[in-house]
């Protein structure tokens, strides 16, 4: 069995070599994710900050706000689930990621050179995809105690309280960790195709994910052929 | 005509006035960072409920429902008293009844309070409400609520101290007890005081209800009932409806009224602190991002990179060592 390459991961030879990362089905998924996240934050600092509350505009005022958020709360609930289920096993922590972050200062200065081959993913990636997993869990759970709408009585208001702060603080955090996922992914230019053709340059993938790379060449080695 | 009403037992005028409350008599507004200055101060206002006046007949209820035209849902009775069985958006007041078996006496205590907003001078609900100007405070006292700002998010159910604010299903939106503040702009006294048939509610100054309030409390400690007293919570920095109480000392047993009210250090915390640190995280880190993507040298493939590549897909070293 594979270790790094997931189902539909597969090398094409060429001027430059292209990998597939994604297929259509995981991206339009991570695409409902994005444009879940993007409106929940959007509504969600309208009703967090008074200097905020404009954005409730974008959505027609603040009962519209207060109406949606929750509902695309769910959507964001099911899309990155779905996606969750696709990318765990690729997401496990190994031993090269501890090397890979006590060597952060050559990540920030790109370095890539002094880091260790790595799989389909890096520690960053990885952080990112747990804490994203752990966030959307807490804002859920929290997000059901506080809506008013059909679970008001559910709970008591003590619980909706410590509720509505848990909520706040992790959908803080969950945009910082949004904003950290969009910088890394420009950062580090030819990522961003892999989420919308869903293929990579070969270059690409041996620079950041080497091991990755030898593993999907080397299948395609072993593989009959087409 | 003074700032504010002194009495709730005088009749209307015959004439039509002009409301005494505008947008210049706002000392708090809620979600808004830079309110002007009133440009005058009433009159503070308060309503004094004397518990151990009340015959328990809610002609206040009914005063509520008559004045604010509300239409309470017809309930079931399930045995007690207190009807409906909770304040609800269509009931901004409601009579709490509470069978009270006296230690030290061993007598039975019928114990009436008449429950609603309390019109705390520090509203948790105002704190917590994120739509400016939902929420409102007058400089006589009221904590009023505007509807049509309102959202319906339930926040101010979280911030109150006293469980009074009731969303609404129908049309989502939050109310309660508005002290009249539309009787009390044309200089009428709340509608539930003025149908008190016992005067155990008034209405009238802050000062003035405290002074009736002492000589209640001198005349309840004469008949024996040594711990009566004033119930005007400071962890809420006073209220503007007071109650007279014969047990002070203990104000939770007439039907759960907080001991020492105050907005909750968890609601505190969230308006407080987490919505500042939050806002600069975000803040700082979004512009660390675009700092660093403009000053930083972009992570880039290298042509060498791709080389490598189109090699090692060509031929892979060592062939399927690694799927092994």
């Amino acid at each position: 069995m594979p270790r790094y390459a997931q189902p539909g991961d597969e090398v094409h030879p060429g001027h430059p070599v292209t990998v597939s990362r994604y297929g259509p089905l995981a991206r339009l998924n991570h695409w409902i994710t994005a444009l879940s996240l993007i409106l929940l934050a959007l509504s969600g600092l309208a009703m967090f900050h008074p200097s905020l509350f404009f954005l409730s505009d974008l959505f027609g005022g603040g009962q519209n706000t207060r109406a949606f958020h929750p509902w695309i709360g769910v959507v964001l609930f099911a899309s990155f689930f779905v996606f969750f289920f696709q990318l765990w096993r690729a997401n496990l922590p190994e031993r090269t990621d501890v090397v890979w972050l006590s060597r952060i200062r050559d990540v920030v200065a790109g370095n890539e050179e002094s880091l260790p081959e790595l799989g389909k993913y890096n520690a960053g990636q990885k952080f990112i995809f747990w804490s994203m997993a752990f966030l959307i869990l807490v804002l859920i759970g929290t997000g059901i105690v506080i809506w008013d709408r059909y679970f008001e009585t559910a709970t008591t208001i003590e619980t909706q309280r410590v509720a509505v702060l848990v909520h706040s603080i992790a959908a803080v955090l969950i945009i910082c960790i949004f904003i950290l996922h969009v910088y890394a992914a420009i950062w580090t230019r030819g990522t961003l195709r892999a989420m919308t053709r869903g293929t990579v340059t070969g270059g690409w993938a041996w620079r950041h994910h080497r091991k990755w790379l030898r593993e999907l060449a080397g299948q395609r080695k072993t593989k009959p052929a087409k | 005509m003074n700032d504010s009403p002194r009495t709730a037992v005088s009749n209307p005028p015959t004439q039509s006035m002009i409301s005494n409350l505008g947008p210049g008599d706002l000392v708090r507004r809620s979600a808004t960072e830079s309110l002007p200055p009133p440009e005058r101060q009433l009159t503070p206002v308060a309503k004094l409920i004397d518990v151990s006046k009340c015959i328990g007949c809610k002609a206040c209820q009914s005063a509520c429902v008559e004045w604010n035209d509300t239409t309470p849902a017809i309930g079931e009775n399930v045995g007690v008293y207190t009807n409906p069985h909770d304040l609800t958006e269509n009931m901004f007041t409601l009579m709490r009844f509470t069978e009270w078996v006296n230690p030290e006496t061993d007598s039975l205590e019928w114990l009436i309070r008449k429950d609603g907003c309390m019109h705390c001078a520090d509203p948790g609900c105002l704190k917590a409400c994120p739509a400016p100007g939902a929420i409102v405070q007058y400089t006589n006292g009221i904590v009023d609520f505007i509807h049509e700002n309102c959202i319906g998010c339930g926040y101010c159910v979280k911030g109150c101290p006293f469980n009074i604010p009731r969303i609404s299903k129908a049309d989502h939106r939050s109310y309660k007890c508005t002290l009249c503040s539309d009787r009390v702009a044309v200089g009428q006294g709340p509608a539930c005081a003025k149908a008190c048939p016992t005067q155990a509610i008034v209405f009238g100054t802050k000062e003035d209800m405290k002074a009736h309030a002492a000589g209640r409390i001198e005349d309840l400690k004469s008949r024996g009932y040594s711990n009566a007293g004033l119930y005007d919570p400071p962890g809420v920095g006073g209220t503007h409806v007071m109650y007279v109480l014969h047990h002070a000392d203990k104000p939770h047993i007439y039907a759960g009224l907080p001991d020492d009210p105050r907005i909750s250090p968890i609601v505190q915390t969230w308006k407080g602190l987490t919505k500042y640190v939050g806002l600069a995280a975000m803040g700082l880190l979004a512009a660390g991002s675009v700092v660093h993507g403009l000053f930083a040298r972009p992570n880039r493939v290298a042509p060498e990179d791709e080389a490598h590549a189109e090699q090692l897909v060509e031929s892979p070293p060592g062939g399927s060592r690694e799927t092994a």
